[in-house]
């Protein structure tokens, strides 16, 4: 257990501040949360709650005022970022599922999800077969030649989430990842990123609104005026 | 490593190779114009090779033949021939004008030559068909590009002459293809006036007392035989001996004949740095003008399909492709609308250029730095684009 909460994700005493003097506005005010590794947790907050901030600063696409945050074994952020790069650090350590799946529309499915081990430098041949073995591993491998425009919503964000475990990362942010799915598809979703989270020890957070999967989650971060509060969920199997 | 640019433009070649047809043509005018341009400096030139002189001989300080007005009279070459290393000397006159052909007429500078063989100054170098002029009159050579067939009858000012041989790529310093006539006939037609002038004249002559003296019977007819020749010339072309240098025998005629002679060095000088400097600039300007539309073209294209991507570049930032990668796609898709672009106004030039109705000459050279203009023009068009993708924050990847 305690290995386990080494990985994952840890933030503590999060705080984010946006303008200065006067306008000032604190989106998050301390926020605290740990995600271990295998585990899908919801975050889920009403409109201009901070979701998305948080969401940027684990991204590593803002930073945050203040606080200390943990990926693995490694301090990433303690009052200031601990590491140069902070895109060798999004490319490497972070996974992202977007809303829309967001596939480069020019590169076909194969590519798609191979082309983040290659900006990590690996070949292209390993690149590949990495992407590849994933897209089995989603049930998408039949598509591996066709262009993003033509696979349907589901298989689009199943080829996304490919692409964001493709390196392995200890985390993956998904941003509203079942909004333009129907119900059944959501779930499906929802069920395939707790698969992949289990298969490759991989932390996700999962900020949603969606009802239809919250009842999903085991345990809930609820995020109202910039702090989180930690709730168990339903964990409602999967039909 | 995977070529986005390539990928990109595989995906939306349509677009690529449309908008790279339509780059294609302007960059097909750009290297047209500098076609033109070559080939009034080649026009120059070959006006210069064809006429088979060492050293033209003009009236003194004039720019003669070609790029001023020169009067000589037409014994002036027997002098002339006689002055050490002058081989050959040939008088010649010069005559831009309209020749009927028909209903139609056509340009041409008019060439009155000493009648004579080939290699003699002045005469057509080569002909393509037919022979050269052997009478004194009323017989022509002219340049195909006239248009004008071997045997017939053409009309210059009041007299017809007969085609008798064809000559290609003589033509004047401004392009206009020649028609060489016997001397006689073209110093006739140069000052040649209408018969109701010709009347005006005499009678004019007739009633000044000067030339119509009672006392002096015969005056008037001498003065009006005389108002009905023209014993000029524009000029004298000179070959040396073997042996000689032009200015060595140039020097001389300066001097002693009081004439201006210019060597070929000179008179290239005089025809490329006087008489087709003005339009050379005129061209330059275009290309200069060409130059900045398409790089405005380049530059609003690239842009355009830089914005038209921006949620990709937000996504490849945010999953970890770097900067330079960024601006490389967009560079090398910049790089590859310019190719394709120059590829298209490369052949789209090569296939209009003869049929424009002066010499445009395309050359290899040309080619070769209008690539290079066009590469570095596209570097410098995509920098805007490159800086609006540097600035896509990647948190526009997450929404909220």
């Amino acid at each position: 257990m305690v290995d386990e909460l080494k990985k994952g994700i840890r933030i503590k005493g999060l705080r984010k501040r946006y303008g200065k003097g006067d306008t000032a506005v604190d989106a998050l005010k301390g926020v605290d949360m740990q995600v271990t590794p295998g585990e899908v947790v919801g975050l889920i907050g009403p409109s201009g709650s901070g979701k998305s901030t948080l969401l940027k600063c684990l991204g590593a696409v803002i930073e945050p005022t203040a606080g200390h945050m943990t990926l693995g074994e490694e301090v990433i952020y303690d009052n200031t970022w601990m590491m140069p790069d902070l895109r060798a650090l999004r490319r490497d350590k972070i996974g992202f599922v977007f809303q829309a799946p967001y596939l480069i529309p020019f590169l076909d499915v194969t590519d798609n999800v191979a082309l983040l081990p290659m900006l990590a430098g690996r070949s292209n041949s390993e690149s590949r077969k990495r992407a590849l073995e994933l897209l089995e591993a989603l049930d998408v491998a039949h598509r591996a030649k066709a262009m993003p425009s033509q696979l349907s919503g589901g298989e689009q964000q199943r080829v996304s989430i490919a692409r964001a475990l493709v390196n392995r990362p200890p985390v993956i942010l998904a941003d509203e990842p079942t909004a333009p799915l129907d119900s059944e598809r959501a779930l499906a979703v929802i069920r395939i990123l707790n698969q992949m989270a289990h298969q490759y020890e991989t932390a996700i957070i999962v900020v949603t609104h969606d009802e239809k999967i919250i009842p999903t989650f085991k345990r809930i971060y609820h995020i109202r005026d910039g702090k989180t509060q930690e709730e168990a969920g339903e964990g409602r199997a999967f039909e | 490593m995977i070529s986005l640019a390539g990928r990109d433009i595989l995906h939306s070649w349509g677009k690529f190779v449309f908008t790279g047809i339509g780059l294609g043509l302007l960059i097909g005018v750009t290297l047209t114009m500098a076609g033109v341009y070559r080939g009034m400096v080649d026009d120059a030139k070959v006006l210069l090779d064809n006429s088979g002189a060492d050293l033209w001989v003009v009236q003194q300080d004039t720019l003669g033949p070609y790029a001023e007005p020169s009067s000589l009279y037409d014994d002036v070459y027997r002098t002339i021939l006689a002055m050490p290393g002058v081989s050959r000397a040939a008088n010649v006159t010069y005559l831009t004008m309209q020749i009927r052909q028909g209903d139609s007429d056509v340009r041409a500078m008019v060439v009155g030559v000493v009648p004579g063989g080939p290699g003699e100054p002045g005469q057509p170098g080569y002909l393509i068909d037919g022979r050269q002029i052997t009478r004194g009159h009323y017989e022509a050579v002219a340049d195909i590009a006239t248009g004008f067939k071997l045997g017939q009858r053409i009309l210059i000012r009041r007299n017809h002459y007969t085609v008798v041989g064809l000559t290609h790529r003589m033509v004047s310093s401004g392009g206009d293809p020649m028609v060489f006539i016997p001397l006689k006939d073209a110093q006739e037609a140069q000052f040649l006036k209408d018969n109701d002038a010709i009347v005006q004249q005499r009678r004019r002559t007739a009633v000044n007392p000067a030339f119509n003296r009672p006392g002096t019977p015969g005056l008037l007819d001498a003065v009006i035989a005389s108002q009905s020749v023209n014993p000029y010339i524009n000029a004298v072309l000179v070959q040396v001996k073997p042996g000689f240098q032009p200015e060595a025998v140039a020097e001389p005629i300066r001097r002693w004949k009081r004439l201006q002679v210019y060597t070929r060095i000179q008179m290239e000088e005089i025809l490329i740095g006087k008489l087709i400097a003005t339009a050379a600039k005129q061209i330059g300007m275009f290309l200069v003008i060409l130059a900045i539309v398409s790089a405005a073209i380049v530059a609003f294209i690239i842009y355009t399909l830089t914005l038209g991507k921006i949620r990709e570049i937000a996504v490849l930032k945010l999953i970890g492709t770097r900067n330079r990668t960024i601006a490389g796609m967009i560079l090398q898709q910049a790089l590859g609308l310019g190719a394709i672009g120059f590829v298209v106004g490369k052949i789209a030039a090569t296939f209009w250029a003869p049929i424009f109705p002066k010499y445009v000459l395309l050359e290899p050279g040309d080619a070769v730095r209008g690539f290079i203009t066009v590469m570095v023009i596209c570097v410098l068009a995509s920098v805007l684009a490159i800086r609006t993708a540097l600035k896509v924050d990647p948190a526009e990847a997450i929404g909220g």
